[in-house]
């Protein structure tokens, strides 16, 4: 009689097939990689130890090259939210067919490859491109600025890039917010800025993480970009470990090095998710 | 309460059109201060148009709101000080009850004592002092409808505005808010302006029912004349249960028309009519305003009882006439009250609501 309400007793076999996809394509090379940082010879002899990790911890170079790359991650992520932002709220206020419009615009870069859109930036912000050419004709700078192969430029870049991450949950919560509470506040009083500030904006919180992680994530590792905008005098960790791995052939370092990567990454999501939490917690229960 | 006392609200030719759909047709409607008017009428008629046009959410595209005779269509919402509670209540989630009542107080620049006597003061008449630190998703539907209507007070509105205020509520709530905001608003006296499709919703809280039809004002009068002597059909139908009697126009005289109904009867319906003698017409009649019974006489009318439904002390009444018409009769159940077979109906005396031109008659017609 139970039977038929509770659930089947082999209802978790449904998820047997993507656990073992999982399993097989994440879990298992991950643990392949981890066990191999722990080696402490370049040739992988089978003698383990932390000798990988001390050495990447004890060269300051490398720790700059850890601190660049997390930055550069966090100033685009910050570009994206600046004009990711205004053009998310513009997209929920405009009519359902210019809405279509500006969300068709924001995917587009999600459907060309990373290689040519890189490329175009190129063209771009070169000594010749477009930015300088209209830098020196408006006359604010005497000299072409130095916008390609330097940490600004890598910046513009990824904002640009990976702004449809930023873009579209913001867009979702941004939608999510009943009309009607901007039109409260209106009608109590209160100004369009302190309805954006006191209602909309705190609302829109959940979006703002979550573009903010998924950005975020991406930036930092966006080795194409980071490697063809900033150049070969720019290091970032995606390319400290390609170049640790298939130039040097040094596995263990690079395994170590991912390693360490990936943890400082994950704890800064983490931060990010705890504060979404209570965020959320307080908003949705 | 130390509310103000009312203020007059007039809307003046005001027209609103979303393209081609005529959402508001040149309405005129005088609200006297603190009166409590129902904008009715049924979805789509443009009730939430109008409000919005009167907060200042949308600009009509023709007329004028006045507030104590002065304009204020130029103003934006947030200098109105009119306060609206919506369908949904519109709290804000992520603040408690206390900051939603004081958001409107701290909005206007008020010192903080003040918006804390305010809220206070706000809490208690609305009976929530118990709540002050909830969030607006820790309360019950009653609850967060009281909160939203302190939240709106709170700015001291000139005008009060309520949005299908009662229709997210359960029955037995529905009756209790009801009566608690028609307390509050003769408490406070503000002028307050009600929407809502519900029509006893309507005629038991109004001073005074406005009846929209498509964008158009059908009525403008208190509840009882609208019940009573409905402006048209729509009114007549949309209001209260209408019986529809098809009838030609017999003769005109000073205390009325007298009409022929389809058995060939005439009779007299004290009621004036602009049309010509000749002409159709439905006679409409209440369920309250007929008789049945098993004995004829002068002025009854031969008729099939098709259905019976004795409800408590009342008998209903579903009856046929000659032309195959059915009408509905409400009266008290007697015990000689027949229960079938062929009646009479009669007519009581000055209960016809109104005389309509037939319009359906003539294509019946054309369509023979
Ligand atoms: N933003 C809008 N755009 C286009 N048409 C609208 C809009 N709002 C309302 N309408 C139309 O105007 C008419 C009146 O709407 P509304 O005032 O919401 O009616 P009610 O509140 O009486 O149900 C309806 O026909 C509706 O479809
Ligand atoms: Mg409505």
């Amino acid at each position: 009689m139970a039977g038929a309400l509770d659930p089947k007793p082999r209802d978790w076999a449904l998820a047997l097939p993507l656990a073992a996809f999982f399993a097989l394509f994440f879990i298992a090379p991950l643990g392949l990689l981890v066990a191999i940082s722990f080696e402490t010879e370049r040739q992988m002899t089978g003698t383990l130890g932390l000798g990988q990790y001390a050495a990447f911890l004890s060269d300051g170079l490398n720790l700059a090259v850890l601190r660049d790359t997390l930055l550069v991650g966090a100033k685009a992520t910050l570009l994206c939210l600046l004009f990711g932002y205004p053009l998310a709220w513009l997209c929920t206020k405009v009519s359902a067919r210019w809405q279509a419009v500006l969300i068709f615009l924001v995917v587009l870069p999600i459907v060309t490859s990373v290689v040519v859109r890189t490329f175009a930036w190129i063209v771009i912000l070169g000594r010749h491109g477009i930015v300088n050419e209209t830098i020196l004709a408006l006359g604010l700078s005497a000299q072409p600025l130095k916008l390609l192969f330097s940490e600004t430029g890598v910046v513009i870049v990824l904002a640009q890039v990976q702004m449809p991450l930023m873009v579209l949950p913001l867009i979702t919560t941004l939608q999510r917010i009943d009309p009607n509470l901007e039109s409260a506040s209106r009608a109590l009083g209160a100004g369009a800025w302190r309805t954006f500030f006191k209602v909309t904006l705190p609302l829109s919180l959940p979006g703002i993480i979550a573009g903010t992680i998924l950005t975020y994530t991406a930036c930092v590792t966006a080795f194409v970009t980071q490697s063809l905008i900033g150049g070969s005098r720019l290091l970032f960790m995606p390319m400290m470990i390609f170049q640790q791995a298939m130039d040097l052939q040094n596995w263990p370092f690079a395994a170590a090095v991912s390693v360490i990567f990936m943890v400082s990454v994950l704890l800064i999501v983490a931060m990010l998710v705890a504060l979404s939490r209570s965020r959320a917690a307080r908003l949705y229960g | 309460m130390s509310q103000s006392a009312g203020h007059a609200l007039t809307l003046r030719g005001i027209s609103h059109a979303f393209g081609q759909v005529v959402a508001a047709n040149a309405i005129d409607l005088d609200i006297r201060p603190g009166e409590l008017v129902s904008l009715l009428g049924p979805s789509g008629c443009g009730k939430t148009t109008l409000l919005k046009i009167i907060a200042g959410f949308l600009r009509q595209t023709s007329g004028d709101v006045l507030v104590d005779g002065a304009s204020i269509s130029h103003l934006p919402t947030n200098r109105r000080r009119i306060g609206i509670v919506f369908q949904n209540y519109a709290l804000f989630p992520h603040m408690s009850v206390a900051q939603n009542i004081a958001y409107g107080p701290i909005a206007a620049g008020r010192p903080k004592a003040e918006t804390d006597a305010v809220v206070s003061e706000m809490l208690d008449v609305v009976q929530m002092a118990a709540f002050r630190d909830r969030l607006p998703r820790e309360l019950s539907g009653g609850q967060q409808q009281r909160v939203a209507l302190a939240r709106c007070l709170a700015i001291r509105p000139r005008i009060l505005l309520l949005d299908e205020p009662f229709s997210a509520l359960d029955k037995n709530l529905r009756l209790d808010m009801q009566i608690e905001i028609k307390r509050l608003q003769r408490q406070s006296g503000i002028t307050t302006v009600m929407v809502t499709h519900d029509q006893e919703e309507a005629l038991g809280m109004s001073d005074r029912i406005a009846v929209l039809s498509r964008g158009n004002l059908e009525q403008f009068a208190p509840p009882s004349d609208i019940y009573d002597r409905p402006a048209s059909l729509f009114v007549n139908t949309f209001v209260g249960t209408a019986n529809l009697l098809r009838a030609t126009v017999a003769g005109i005289s000073a205390s009325g028309a007298a009409v022929r109904l389809a058995d060939g009867m005439v009779i007299e319906t004290g009621r004036e009519t602009t049309l010509s003698v000749g002409a159709a017409v439905l006679v409409a009649v209440r369920p309250e305003g007929m008789r049945v019974s098993a004995t004829g006489g002068a002025g009854a009318i031969g008729a099939e009882i098709t259905a019976v439904m004795p409800i408590g002390p009342a008998l209903i009444y579903e009856v046929t006439l000659i032309d195959g018409s059915s009408v509905k009769v409400v009266q008290e159940r007697e015990a000689d009250a027949p229960l079938a077979g062929p009646v009479f109906l009669h007519l009581k005396p000055n209960r016809i609501t109104g005389l309509f031109p037939d319009h359906s008659g003539d294509t019946h017609k054309k369509g023979n």
